[in-house]
């Protein structure tokens, strides 16, 4: 049987492993040593939060639509019950994370770096943790062994991985609620479907964790490793790739290790599955930000992702280990995300730790159990210190975005001088791992150079914070380029407004314009057939008189009158038809009246097309 | 509310001021090397660089309405300073240094709007004038390095006398110019071998212009400041494609047109170890400011300040180039940075067809 990773490599140490050259390796460019941080809190196993009194669940805890509530205020809620469905395709459900009462369904302040407030379910807990039978769809070994007879009747009962279906497994995940925890957030589900379709090669887990301070995903691979490892399995039969790599950084080398014992633990016990597709798990080295999506493809495949593409354009699907770990969660136990592993660190805090805290409980409360010293607090900052954002409060509730909480007191972090003029030492473009020019993208951004912006290619900047890191002259650059991008876009969508609603004025003036026009010609035709008659009646009344009366004379003239009578009627059935004709057009237009977001696909839709014929 | 600020929060381990001190200091093996070849006149220069340098900054800055203590602890003014005063001959008088220092803080840089927005290295700015202005005491107050010259006749000047002179021009009664200077290396290969006087054999019989390697007595401070350069390096305050296309374009292009004549044209040591060379190539033309930014760009920047080296020391009206080079290529930056752009991950390559569209 296969192999995935050689055994005599967990004896090695991981920089040996990279030497002796098993994988090649690439490299991106520019990047940064930095001071990683991280010992003060992976050495303790995970820790679990006590329950709060009182937890306040966003209803947007994912990219895309909100999910929409099905309880009520007063309604009793179990601990894993649902509280919101996924509304639209984008979405993800959202579960109770504890058992008690509805108290609220009302707008709070949620963790964002824009302080926005959002739909939030307010639990107020009692104390007896009921929970909502789950139903996973494989049973692990030991609960099926211990309760062998129940567990044959169940319908869930299925042994191992390759006896479930994609659509199961995937459903399963979309009801959990999974989402990518790497700090995208983008649904689990609606990411799997996708890349099924788009036949991926490749499936990445990112398991580089490359910020300072944080070890949430380190604790979670040191303890957990088998959870991880499954779920991994489960993700490669969904999407169907071929082969599946780990990209750790090589400073998590019990990490690395705990993984590479969950394989071949594995493929030991499942000897039998000779299909078993290949896991490889690959040191990286440790270099900020080689844990962005795009980095680590690239040193793991040596390919790029496109420029406003995704990684599923070139076959490869990235996820997070702990969504990995969330997978398997669901699949085994049936549990939603209800939980996540939070790193609680930094100097005010007395016993820096990584906690399994419910979603929903208060900031505040997981940052007394780990100790919090509060008159230290001089910066709370919800991720890491390259990427993170600061929160004004913590008296806001944790998320499934929250991977870290860093409580710096004075002097930890930087509170930056006052900037001073670039120097222009390129320390910038030198550190950026998108090879970008930070420092022309910084002058265009201060003198609001937006059509300059996106010819440097600003929307390709991932803000990993490199640039500002290294900058000698303290210039806050990767603000000024979350600036320029959100002008960039207002400006951009007042321009399709404007256009919208100039095109609606021009065609509603073309439209009276055309009604106008065929209401006089439908007038000068009547005014001429009216006309007509009346010469004709005056000619027959001659005719009358200077004739006298002729049968076939009579005759006569009664056809000829009959025959522009017909004509007449044609003309006027013409402009008829002309008008409506215009009136349709003016309703068939109207049609046109779409959303905003429409307006915006159908624009870049035109966009790409029109790029597409210029490279053509 | 506990502080807000924008991401990134970690404390940087570099700054301007920083940079710019560390810099300063990695020259100071060059510079005690030339106090010993070339006297105490070097560090005379030096410290009134520095006391006009920071005198004018701070002045300015004060008519110009900025935080003068912030920007004079940027310390860009004493690096210029520095410079300055280890390009000016060590016997200039005083008001050499004062013109010198005057055109490089108070014209190229602080007009132009101060740190970061002046287009040419101020301090090359002051060379090229004073060079131009006062040829005269720029090329002839070098004073002998009369401890390497198997010359008997060559006098030195006490630290004493060196103050007097420059200060108030008295010599010594028994001292005479004449006696006390000497042309430099790059100067003799000029005047006598370029112009067809003598062959480089003849001059090197006269054992006054080449020394173990390279330019007698040069040779040393380049080595100094070679050495201050790769450390450097090391430390990551400067990149290596300005200094390293630098040199290597020099010795190719003296390597290149050495191998056709070598009686007449010295060796590549010559070239890279005589004159300011390595102070020009890891100290002056890696000035942030004034070059290339872009890897490709700087790496163009560098080699054509060291064809155009060449092309004056050899062909050019000046035995050193370093500041003509300079400035000649800060001209060429914008359009450097502009065509050397570098690809943007996840962008192709730009194809044919594209272009021909």
């Amino acid at each position: 049987m296969k192999q995935p990773i050689k055994n005599s490599q967990t004896q090695q140490s991981i920089a040996g492993s990279i030497k002796a050259g098993l994988y090649k390796l690439w490299s991106f460019p520019g990047g940064i040593k930095l001071p990683g941080n991280k010992s003060q809190s992976n050495h303790q196993p995970i820790t679990s939060a006590k329950t709060a009194r009182q937890l306040v669940i966003p209803l947007t805890q994912h990219i895309g639509q909100a999910a929409e509530p099905v309880v009520q205020v007063g309604d009793k809620v179990l601990k894993g019950q649902i509280l919101g469905h996924a509304h639209g395709v984008i979405s993800a459900p959202v579960h109770a994370s504890g058992s008690g009462v509805v108290s609220a369904i009302e707008e709070r302040p949620i963790p964002h770096p824009s302080g926005l407030s959002a739909l939030c379910v307010v639990i107020d807990t009692d104390d007896y943790e009921q929970c909502v039978e789950y139903t996973p769809l494989i049973r692990e070994n030991k609960v099926s062994e211990a309760q062998a007879g129940e567990t044959r009747e169940n319908s869930a009962d299925k042994q191992s991985i390759s006896d479930l279906s994609n659509e199961d497994i995937n459903s399963q995940i979309a009801d959990a609620g999974i989402v990518g925890l790497g700090g995208a957030l983008f649904p689990a589900a609606a990411k799997l479907h996708t890349a099924e379709k788009m036949h991926t090669e490749t499936l990445i887990i990112n398991a580089a964790e490359c910020e300072p301070y944080i070890t949430c995903d380190d604790v979670l691979m040191r303890y957990r490793p088998e959870e991880v490892i499954l779920g991994i399995l489960l993700i490669k039969k969904v999407v169907g790739a071929k082969k599946c790599l780990i990209g750790i950084e090589d400073n998590k080398p019990e990490a690395y290790e705990a993984l590479l014992n969950a394989i071949s633990g594995y493929t030991h016990t499942h000897k039998t599955t000779h299909t078993e597709p290949q896991i490889e798990i690959i040191p990286v080295p440790a270099r900020y930000p080689a844990g962005g999506e795009k980095q680590l493809i690239q040193v793991l495949t040596g390919k790029e992702v496109p420029s406003r593409g995704l990684p599923m354009d070139i076959g490869i699907i990235c996820h997070n280990v702990a969504t990995a770990a969330s997978v398997y969660q669901a699949v085994y136990r049936g549990e939603p995300l209800i939980t996540r592993i939070v790193t609680i660190t930094g100097g005010a805090i007395k016993v820096p730790q990584n906690m399994e805290v419910p979603i929903g409980t208060p900031i505040r409360d997981v940052l007394t159990q780990a100790g919090l010293n509060e008159d230290k607090i001089e910066k709370v900052i919800m991720g890491g210190p390259m990427m993170g954002f600061a929160l004004p409060s913590i008296d806001i509730p944790v998320t499934k975005a929250t991977n870290c909480l860093l409580i710096s007191e004075k002097d930890e972090l930087a509170t930056p001088p006052p900037a001073m003029p670039c120097i222009r030492c390129a320390r910038c473009s030198d550190s950026c791992p998108m090879s970008l020019l930070p420092q022309q993208m910084y002058w265009y951004a201060k003198s609001r150079e937006l059509d300059k912006l996106q010819e440097y290619n600003i929307f390709d900047c991932i803000e990993c914070g490199c640039c500002s890191y290294a900058c000698p002259s303290n210039i806050p650059l990767v603000q000024y380029y979350r600036y320029a991008k959100n002008e960039i876009t207002n400006e951009a969508e007042e321009r399709n407004k404007a256009d919208l609603a100039r095109k609606r004025h021009e065609f509603r003036e073309e439209r009276l314009e055309k009604a106008k026009l065929a209401k006089a010609e439908a007038a000068r035709l009547r005014k001429e057939k009216l006309a007509k008659k009346k010469a004709l009646d005056a000619e027959k009344a001659k005719q009358e008189e200077a004739e006298g009366t002729s049968s076939d004379a009579k005759s006569d003239s009664k056809v000829s009158e009959k025959s522009t009578d017909s004509v007449d009627l044609i003309q006027e059935a013409i402009a008829r038809a002309k008008i409506k004709k215009a009136q349709q057009q003016s309703q068939r237009k109207n049609t046109e009246n779409l959303t905003e977001d429409q307006q915006k696909q159908i624009n870049e839709a035109n966009e790409r097309r029109r790029k597409k014929s210029q490279t053509e | 509310m506990f502080l807000a600020q924008s991401s990134p929060y970690l404390q940087p381990g570099l700054n301007v001021s920083k940079m710019m001190r560390v810099v300063t200091l990695l020259m100071v093996p060059g510079i005690l090397t030339a106090t010993y070849v070339f006297g105490y006149g070097v560090l005379i220069n030096i410290l009134l660089a520095i006391v006009f340098a920071l005198s004018f900054e701070a002045i300015i800055l004060y008519l110009r309405k900025r935080p003068v203590k912030v920007y004079i602890n940027d310390n860009s003014a004493l690096l210029t300073a520095v410079i300055i005063g280890v390009a000016i001959p060590p016997l200039a008088p005083w008001w050499l240094t004062f013109v010198g220092v005057f055109f490089a803080i108070v014209v190229a840089k602080q007009l132009y709007g101060g740190i970061g927005y002046n287009t040419f290295n101020p301090a090359m700015v002051a060379y090229a004038i004073l060079l131009i202005s006062f040829p005269a005491q720029m090329t002839t107050y070098w004073q002998t390095p009369a401890m390497l010259l198997s010359q008997v006749d060559g006098q030195t000047l006490s630290l004493l006398e060196t103050v007097q002179f420059q200060l108030f021009s008295q010599l010594p009664a028994n001292v005479t110019m004449d006696a006390l200077t000497s042309a430099s290396p790059l100067g003799i290969v000029r005047t006598s071998v370029l112009s067809g006087a003598a062959t480089i054999a003849e001059i090197d019989a006269q054992g006054n212009a080449f020394g173990v390697f390279g330019g007698i007595g040069t040779e040393w401070v380049n080595l100094a400041f070679l050495a201050g350069g790769l450390f450097m390096l090391r430390k990551g305050l400067i990149s290596w494609h300005i200094p390293i296309s630098l040199l290597a374009m020099l010795g190719f292009l003296s390597l290149l047109f050495g191998s056709f004549e070598l009686d007449s044209n010295p060796s590549p040591m010559f070239h890279l170890f005589s004159g300011a060379t390595m102070l020009g190539a890891f100290f002056i033309a890696t000035d942030p400011v004034t070059a290339a930014t872009t890897p490709k760009g700087r790496i163009f920047y560098g080699a054509g300040i060291g064809a155009l080296i060449y092309i004056i020391r050899t062909w050019g009206g000046y035995p050193d180039a370093i500041a003509f080079s300079v400035l000649l290529m800060n001209m060429c930056v914008p359009l450097l940075d502009y065509y050397t752009q570098p690809r943007v991950y996840g962008h192709k390559v730009e194809n044919n067809d594209q272009e021909q569209s």
